[in-house]
């Protein structure tokens, strides 16, 4: 709808908007987060939560602690190579449409501990990140942050077409291959499909 | 506190057999230790805790060291005849040490109020034959300990409740605090490398193809 009729139209108090408009504007006012953490940037994350930053203003104050009932996982510290298939399974379970934010130098990169032997380098190696938060830990306000993005990321989202999200395109995948304990390392060490390594440039 | 001196002499007489030798320290701690036979080391142990002296009741650390197979040299004065006339000279003497896998147990008393006594334990090699006994029995507190030192350097505690990998999965085969240990190669670009991850850079570089 043209722009400058919308407006007109509003001043003279009709309202219009489109169902598409609508549907993201409920979307994105109510994300309900997984309520777990693995390491220190959760405590930023609860601290967030709470009456100081207080996410409830994005309506997103109601951690869940089950899977199903869940749309967005704050993937809040260190993953462990240990810990990497459980949090793969817990986004396995959540229901469409779901969202990924990494929060925090470890589940972006690996972090400090990015060369040893125990860490996983980053949670996008198994998962599709919709927003990564860097920081050690991110304050709250930065957790804030990554939640408005997330939000004008589904308010911008089409619901038709080859763009729509993945949970309206029947052929995308809404669950990622779970890596197995191997006898070195994870099995596989990333998913093709979600990450590749980055070529080096000089 | 008693010396450590006199505690060894003490545990030599309360423990028939026992092999107890005092361990230097160079570095600025001076902090010496107790290398004690696998042998007698649970009744050292029990010694050690029910002593009315010493009462070493609380155990607070437990952990493993690796020491691969290595040449020491050392520098000694030597008394020669050099043309006739007597002389000291420096001469260079090199021993083979073994390679072996220690476990080092710190002991304090809550009750005495003092330590601590430090333990050291050392298997035969780093092979087939990297057993000693656990001390679980005597302080509860090594368990999950013992179990770290099983899980990243591959010592088998004997008489352990419950020895299983603690921090890694079962099904991992490595031990990743041995000096020997090569780790997965999942490297991914670092803006700053440094040392072993700059020779992993020059090698993964090498290898990328020029775009």
């Amino acid at each position: 709808m043209d722009e400058g009729l919308k407006s007109e139209l509003q001043k003279q108090g009709v309202f219009t908007t489109t169902l598409e408009g609508i549907y993201n504007w409920g979307r994105q006012n109510s994300v309900w987060p997984l309520q777990f953490g693995l390491a220190c940037c959760a405590i930023e994350m609860i601290a967030a939560s709470m009456a100081r930053y207080d996410l409830s203003r994005f309506g997103a104050e109601v951690f869940r602690p089950s899977p199903r009932q869940a749309d967005l996982m704050i993937v809040a510290g260190t993953v462990t190579k240990k810990m990497a298939p459980q949090v793969v399974r817990l986004y396995n379970q959540m229901a469409e449409p779901k969202y990924v934010i990494a929060m925090g130098a470890c589940a972006i990169s690996g972090g400090p501990f990015k060369q040893g032997y125990n860490v996983l380098k980053g949670i996008d190696r198994y998962l599709p990140v919709d927003v990564h938060i860097p920081g050690c830990p991110p304050r709250p306000e930065a957790l804030l942050h990554a939640f408005m993005t997330l939000q004008k990321k589904i308010a911008d989202q089409e619901l038709t077409g080859a763009n729509r999200p993945r949970h309206l395109n029947p052929e995308a995948p809404s669950e990622f291959p779970v890596p197995q304990f191997g006898a070195h390392d994870l099995v596989p060490t990333h998913n093709p499909a979600v990450w590749k390594a980055p070529a080096l440039t000089r | 506190m008693e010396t450590l001196e006199q505690i060894k002499s003490r545990i030599e007489t309360a423990v028939p057999g026992a092999k107890v030798e005092i361990i230097a320290n160079d570095a600025p701690s001076a902090q010496r230790s107790l290398l004690v036979d696998c042998e007698h080391a649970v009744s050292v142990a029990n010694f050690l805790r029910a002593d009315a002296e010493l009462k070493l009741d609380y155990n607070s650390n437990v952990t493993g060291v690796d020491w691969p197979a290595a040449e020491l040299t050392e520098k000694i004065k030597v008394k020669k005849l050099v043309d006739g006339v007597e002389k000291e000279v420096e001469e260079v003497k090199k021993t083979q040490r073994p390679a072996y896998l220690e476990a080092v147990y710190h002991l304090y008393s809550m009750e005495k109020k003092h330590g601590p006594v430090i333990l050291r334990l050392r298997t035969e090699d780093r092979g087939e034959k990297n057993h000693l006994p656990s001390l679980t029995p005597v302080w509860r507190g090594c368990e999950f300990q013992e179990r770290e030192a099983f899980d990243l350097f591959g010592i088998v505690f004997d008489g352990h409740p419950d020895l299983r990998r603690i921090l890694m999965w079962d099904g991992f085969k490595d031990f990743p605090m041995r000096k020997d240990y090569v780790e997965p190669d999942d490297y991914e670009y670092e803006p700053t490398p440094h040392d072993d991850v700059l020779e992993k850079a020059k090698k993964h570089q090498a290898l990328a193809k020029p775009v």
